[in-house]
């Protein structure tokens, strides 16, 4: 090999001369395309086939009654079938609490933690990292684990609360708090994630603001109220938006977990979806994935246009 | 200076690159000098799904049928059971990617693979007269028959323990009334009458499943007219077993844990005596008495009990089959052949008994079940000699809805009434039916 010796300062220098010095290509209306059209075929192919394609064929299946082998085209009657389903109601209330409930506790909780760790305490790199860890892990390996330790006899945490006289609830098996564990859960998986989102949107505020709010004698509490908590409106929404669309969505925690069970009571859209799918009602599923599509797009995009009207705002 | 990190990593890259082509080189060549030391030897796959009553007699099986068979090798690959696992097997017959031989069940669920389109069929085979006929029933589809049985038959009841009823002084109930009189006295006696296990959500449908011979005693025909959507379960007879689910449960005679165990644990309560009663399907009772020897002796067995004494008998269902997918051909179709031969003959019987005790009888002519069977497999075993005995529901009609376990959870558990419930699971059938395009739904 002969070009291992590093590139010089003059080649370099010379190199970026030359690519300025060139005139930029002034074809009307292609001015800022910086490369031909035919470069993106690959990408739009792979977009196509992967993306466009079987969503349209999801439509389209939607309205058939579909075994694996053959489709019969039925109209609408899946989502009629779909609307009618009593676990139906219980999975739409349910995704609502999950994802409401869970995005709330990261919204509270990131906060808190991301002050905690913007201040100045001891091991702060160490905590950082620690708080994010269980983002990293997988969510079937969480759910699994907490599967045993939530067991309401033999379950590491309610023997805690038993060695402190404290009577455990079951967790997992009562129909009134299953969802509620399982959202909790959620919560401690996904802090991690809230919780850098808030770091950065902490740290990016100036510090003369908080000089100036010293000055003019502003306590902690104010200095959070009226500083921090509006200037960090931009993490406070990219937190609120990605929990609740990942509440909306979830399944992998709940199925691991509860698997909808007892019963119906933990039951989200996506847990009704994936056991219509295990259960061979093809078309009927992909029916309820349009639904949860729609409702997903349905508050996800006023949800983001009202928080980027806030931030223009600010 | 500059130029050592780079010579460095590109030495260890080339290094990295040449040890690569060696693996490879190697594994190649391995895998061609083991085709040559088996002279024309034929590799078959077999998806089995991952219970330990499915895999560990099919290992016996296998080893005895390398034996005889020594150019011929079958692997196991497992999947998981319940409808998770037929989806996997669904799928992949569909994408013609499935193994060269699989193990499903026989009945109504044989029926939605379309075994004319995807199977070979299996009439001419030289086996097929020496099977019963009962199984043979319930791997037809036209005037062919698809399947080999792959173990024994079983059947749904109770598993009680003998050790509790000869304590209080109780005897074998022969219907309704008398079981709840028993679990009176059992729950008097301080010991958990009744066991459910809520985290196998499919042991919760036993109360119904197992109560079908009761159904038919009272109404010949109901399969018939449930497929034509005339009987429901809302109704009596088939509603009992919604019923008793929830007078058991209302009576306080379930054990206190009965949400959060599985089937093992439950098993281990009825084999130690902390309960008395376990609803269960007969292909448990091999793994209980592999985990507590003393279930052999303590462990009985009745049918689920009805209206009346008279009518007393067992819902059965017959044994899984082992299938040959359309997509093997050639040799390994041969070779498939070859094993199944061996799987329905005395001796790939005995490969089975040999590794796991039987559950049940077989459902091959010529093969026998030793004498020393645990209590529970010759308490059903009677029924059978009897004649005593209804195929479970699925057998006789394809109609079965995918929520009954959740449903049956719910009413043990006290959540939904049984009423209810029977209305719900009629609800939830009818999507099984319309995908199955049924007349009359």
């Amino acid at each position: 090999m002969t070009t291992t010796t590093p590139t010089s300062p003059q080649a370099a220098a010379a190199a970026r001369a030359v690519t300025t010095r060139r005139p930029a290509p002034r074809h009307r209306g292609y001015a800022r395309r910086t490369y031909p059209l035919w470069f993106y075929v690959p990408a739009a192919i792979v977009f196509g086939v992967l993306f466009v394609v079987p969503t349209f064929a999801s439509f389209y299946f939607s309205l058939t009654r579909w075994t694996i082998f053959d489709s019969e085209f039925i109209g609408l009657g899946n989502f009629q079938q779909f609307f009618s389903e009593p676990a139906l109601v219980k999975g739409l209330t349910n995704t609502l609490v999950f994802g409401v409930v869970t995005s709330a506790g990261k919204v509270v909780l990131g906060m808190a933690l991301a002050l905690l760790l913007t201040a100045p305490v001891v091991a702060r790199g160490y905590l950082r990292s620690v708080v994010f860890f269980p983002v990293l892990v997988s969510t079937i390996g969480v759910g699994l684990t907490f599967q045993v330790l939530m067991n309401p006899t033999e379950g590491l945490i309610n023997r805690v609360l038993g060695a402190v006289g404290v009577d455990g609830p079951a967790w997992l098996v009562d129909p009134s708090i299953a969802l509620l564990s399982v959202a909790a859960v959620d919560v401690w998986k996904g802090l991690g994630l809230a919780v850098v989102i808030y770091i950065a949107g902490i740290v990016s505020i100036p510090a003369e603001y908080f000089e100036a709010a010293r000055v003019d004698g502003a306590g902690w509490w104010q200095q959070f109220r009226s500083i921090i908590l509006p200037l960090s409106m931009p993490a406070t929404s990219t937190v609120v938006l990605l929990s609740l669309i990942g509440g909306l969505r979830s399944f992998d925690l709940i199925w691991a977990m509860t698997r909808g069970g007892p019963g119906f009571t933990s039951d989200t859209i996506a847990s009704v979806i994936y056991k219509q799918y295990q259960a061979g009602f093809y078309g009927l599923s992909t029916a309820g994935n349009v639904v949860l599509f729609l409702v997903v797009a349905a508050l996800a995009f006023p949800l983001s246009r009202y928080f980027n009207r806030r931030e223009v705002n600010l | 200076m500059h130029t050592t990190p780079p010579a460095r990593r590109l030495r260890a890259v080339a290094l990295l690159a040449v040890g690569g082509l060696a693996l490879t080189a190697c594994s190649a060549g391995s895998l061609g000098s083991s085709g040559d030391d088996s002279g024309d030897g034929v590799t078959l796959s077999m998806l089995i799904d991952n219970s330990e009553q499915s895999m560990v007699p099919m290992q016996g099986v296998i080893d005895a049928f390398h034996a005889e068979h020594p150019d011929i090798t079958v692997e196991m690959e497992t999947r998981p059971q319940g409808s998770e696992g037929d989806n996997v097997l669904k799928t992949r017959l569909a994408t013609g990617d499935m193994t060269d031989l699989f193990q499903y069940n026989s009945g109504s669920l044989l029926q939605a693979l379309d075994p004319a389109g995807n199977l070979v069929p299996l009439t001419d085979e030289p086996w097929i007269d020496s099977v019963d006929d009962a199984f043979l029933q319930a791997v037809q589809s036209g005037d062919d028959y698809y399947g080999a049985p792959q173990n024994q038959a079983s059947a749904g009841g109770v598993l009680y323990n003998t050790q509790v009823y000869a304590d209080l002084g109780l005897e074998v109930p022969l219907t309704w009334d008398e079981f709840m009189a028993n679990n009176e006295a059992i729950k008097a006696a301080g010991i958990a009458p009744v066991i459910q296990s809520y985290q196998d959500t499919w042991t919760s449908q036993l109360f119904v499943l197992a109560d079908f011979h009761n159904v038919l005693t009272q109404n010949p025909d109901w399969a018939e007219e449930y497929t034509a959507n005339e009987a429901k379960y809302v109704d009596e007879p088939a509603f009992a077993g919604f019923r008793h689910l929830q007078e058991v449960a209302d009576a306080g005679y379930l054990n206190s844990d009965f949400a959060s165990i599985k089937m093992e644990a439950a098993l281990d309560q009825v084999a130690t005596g902390a309960g008395a009663h376990y609803p269960m399907l007969t292909f448990a009772i091999g793994p209980m008495v592999a985990a507590n020897p003393e279930a052999a002796e303590d462990v009985g067995f009745f049918a689920m009990p009805g209206e009346d004494a008279g009518g007393n008998g067992l819902t059965v269902w017959p044994t899984g089959g082992i299938y040959i997918p359309k997509s093997t051909e050639g040799e390994e179709l041969e070779a498939a052949r070859t094993f199944l031969e061996f799987l329905v003959s005395p001796e790939g019987c005995d490969a089975q008994t040999a590794a796991m005790p039987p559950s049940g009888p077989y459902q091959v002519e010529g093969c026998t079940v030793p004498d020393d069977l645990p209590a529970a497999v010759e308490d059903m075993t009677a029924y059978f000699e009897e004649g005593n005995t209804s195929p479970a529901l699925e057998f006789l009609s394809p109609v079965k809805g995918p929520a009954l376990e959740q449903i049956m959870v719910e009413v043990g558990s006290g959540i939904r009434p049984a009423a209810e419930a029977a209305a719900l699971y009629d609800e939830d059938v009818k999507k099984q039916a319309q995908q199955l395009g049924l007349e009359g739904w």
